[in-house]
């Protein structure tokens, strides 16, 4: 009996000695070993490259924090006195700059004691998107009749104002009178008509409401004018908030459209639609943005009647959303083509219609396929908002220069665009590194 | 009653022909098994059933339907008709048991929790109700066609049409397929199967159908077909695949 144990003992232990790989393979020593030192030629280039990091990486520490002047003086009357700057320029960053002007860049000209409108507003953007990346929020809320019922019939009381007010300013130009309409009354309606859909949402599917509802209150902040808060003119907003409502307004909207542009481009069915769609990607994709934001500045009022003014920043996003929907379409008709003809078949066979096998069965699969360039156009598009800069919006990156211009700072620029730069990496990094961890969820969860 | 009815059915590729006069019928409950060489048009006439392929010319009734343009009747006839591919066709991204609920709930408008029941009793005739939570992609390839036809039936289709169900399968993995195919025929099940399974087509098959270049060569039960074939093109056939057996 007690033979037979230690026999037992001894084979697992002779097994279990097998199993380890001999000593010297793994471990992070074994690793060095094999990827740095390998060769005489990998180890003297291992050697020199470590020299030069660590030489540069010394000489910015210096820069930037040892020798760096965090305060400058001030004069009576409020001017930077920057000459301690100027004489560490070279061998210390002026951080001062950021200190002085933090407020401007993020901001832009929204009035100073207002501030916190915007600052408020870029916090609700962030916790949005750190909100938006838990799984569980996307869940299906209560779906119940009712529930339908009180979403679409507030949907259905902001469409009756809005086709009145339409209306009205179409008779208005044409004929040069207001229509007889209670607007009070429809005014009304279309607040009680907001609420009921945002709360109908919020209960259908909490996420799309959480979205609006934050959204709509992003609009209240920043616009001001109701609940006691000063109205502030669209031409007085800048710095962050522009960026992340270009951004975020432009993606959320030409996310859908693009997908709507490339099933239509695969449409078998009508030729109509698909050529539509066909001559809208290349129309948009052969031009470049700043050229459709120029066109949406200067050219698109002179279209438009006298007396209808489509508002600066409004044009601008206009013009993003068309944009980047043209280069996302394609990205999503990639992986549609991608998919193997089988799953649609097998949808057809089944009775699904087309729109519950696109839903059900195409897009899920098409998309997770292309989530890396579809997250590489996002943060394209996420830099390519400082363009708006060429139609006299004031985005991040052109308040930087707008602070670079006051003239006892015109000589730090490093400073601004290196904080600059860090704001950047943070919402470009934060996307790229939900992207991964979206892939690595959505493949183990098949079992691949 | 016939379930199925093709009359004189022609379908061109471009300009190749590849349906030529098709006229066949299927009575309710019969089990037909279409054979013939590659490229012979078996797959695309079973395929124009459910018209995942479109005829040019001729009738196709299914179930007493006709298979027009008309979208509505094409509904109609796809939720009675059931299929299952060579390559299983599972949505990857879906589990087992999704697989089978997704036509019954959006379909059929069956309520979940009921699809789920019907599902579970499915797996649990092909043998694999303790997969119903993985994934397609963690199963084998038998395992996966019989979740296939368990996915099929689960629309409770009058019609099973099975195109090659065991040509992309190792062989150690046909005959637990053929197995299910087998009970299902049992069942009293409305099948055409387009196989080179001859093994199958002599045990459950009323009638061989045998397809050369688009058209019907000769049609007859399976022991007639296989000991006394009429035509040189099916003797040359059978020699050819029944070297093997």
């Amino acid at each position: 009996m007690s033979a037979s144990i230690i026999n037992e003992s001894a084979i697992n232990q002779s097994t279990g000695s097998r199993e380890q790989p001999p000593p010297g393979l793994v471990g992070p020593l074994a690793w060095l070993r094999t990827n740095l030192f390998g060769s005489w030629v990998s180890t003297a280039v291992t050697l020199a490259l470590l020299y030069i990091i660590v030489r540069v990486l010394f000489s910015f520490v210096e820069w930037a924090f040892v020798n760096a002047i965090w305060h400058v003086p001030y004069s009576a009357t409020g001017i930077a006195q920057t000459a301690v700057c100027q004489d560490a320029k070279g061998t210390g960053a002026c951080w001062a700059v950021i200190a002085d002007k933090y407020r401007l860049i993020l901001f832009g000209r929204f009035p100073y004691d207002e501030q916190w409108r915007p600052a408020i507003v870029v916090v609700l953007f962030v916790a949005l998107f750190a909100l938006s990346t838990i799984k569980a929020v996307w869940r299906k809320g209560i779906d119940s009749p009712i529930v339908r019922y009180i979403a679409m019939s507030g949907a259905g009381l902001i469409l009756l104002d809005n086709a009145a007010g339409l209306l009205d300013t179409i008779v208005e130009v044409g004929f040069g009178v207001h229509l007889p309409l209670p607007f009070g009354l429809l005014l009304l309606l279309n607040t009680i008509g907001k609420c009921a859909l945002v709360f109908g949402l919020l209960l259908l599917w909490p996420a799309i409401g959480v979205w609006i509802g934050t959204l709509a209150f992003i609009g209240i902040l920043m616009f001001g004018g109701i609940l006691g808060l000063t109205a502030v003119p669209v031409d007085y907003w800048g710095g962050l908030p522009i960026t992340l409502i270009l951004a975020t307004f432009g993606l959320a909207f030409a996310f859908p459209l693009a997908v709507l542009v490339a099933l239509g481009r695969r449409s078998t069915q009508l030729p109509a639609v698909k050529m539509l769609c066909v001559v809208y990607v290349e129309l948009i994709r052969g031009v470049p943005l700043i050229s459709v934001l120029f066109m949406a500045s200067v050219m698109f009022p002179l279209f438009m009647p006298p007396g209808i003014n489509v508002d600066k920043l409004l044009r601008a996003q206009i013009a993003v959303i068309l944009f980047a929907a043209a280069y996302l379409a394609e990205v999503v008709r990639g992986g549609l083509q991608a998919l193997p003809k089988g799953q649609s078949e097998a949808a057809d066979a089944m009775g699904l219609s087309y729109w519950q096998k696109t839903g059900f069965i195409i897009l899920p699969q098409a998309l997770r396929l292309v989530i890396p360039p579809l997250v590489n156009t996002f943060i394209g598009f996420f830099k390519d908002t400082s363009l708006v800069l060429i139609i006299g919006l004031f985005d991040l990156l052109t308040m930087g220069k707008v602070a670079l211009s006051d003239p006892p700072w015109q000589s730090f620029s490093t400073e601004v665009y290196i904080a600059l730069a860090v704001i950047y990496i943070v919402f470009c990094y934060g996307m790229s590194r939900y992207s991964r961890g979206l892939e690595r969820e959505l493949n183990s969860a098949r079992g691949r | 009653m016939n379930a199925i009815v093709l009359d004189k059915v022609n379908k061109w590729f471009g300009t190749l022909h590849v349906l030529r006069d098709i006229t066949m019928t299927v009575a309710t409950g019969e089990k037909v098994v279409v054979c013939g060489p590659s490229g012979s048009g078996k797959s695309t006439m079973i395929r124009c059933i459910n018209r995942l392929e479109s005829h040019q010319e001729g009738h196709i009734f299914v179930d007493g339907t006709e298979l027009t343009d008309d979208l509505r009747a094409l509904d109609t006839i796809r939720r009675e008709v059931g299929m299952v591919f060579q390559s299983f066709n599972l949505f990857p991204h879906l589990t087992i048991l999704e697989n089978c609920t997704l036509a019954p709930i959006w379909v059929r408008k069956m309520p979940k929790a009921e699809a789920e029941e019907l599902a579970m009793s499915y797996l649990e005739r092909v043998k694999i109700p303790e997969q119903a939570l993985k994934y397609p992609g963690q199963l084998s390839g038998g395992q996966q066609q019989r979740v296939a036809i368990a996915r099929a039936l689960c629309m409770r289709p009058k019609i099973m049409l099975f195109d090659e169900p065991t040509s992309a399968l190792d062989p150690e993995m046909i005959k637990e397929v053929l197995d299910t195919m087998i009970a299902l025929a049992e069942s009293g099940m409305t099948m055409v199967v387009v196989t080179h399974e001859m093994g199958f087509a002599r045990q459950v098959a009323d009638r061989v159908v045998f397809m050369d270049m688009g058209e019907i060569v000769e049609s007859g039960p399976p022991k007639r077909m296989f000991e006394a074939p009429e035509t040189d093109r099916l003797k040359l056939f059978l020699s050819q695949i029944l070297r093997g057996d």
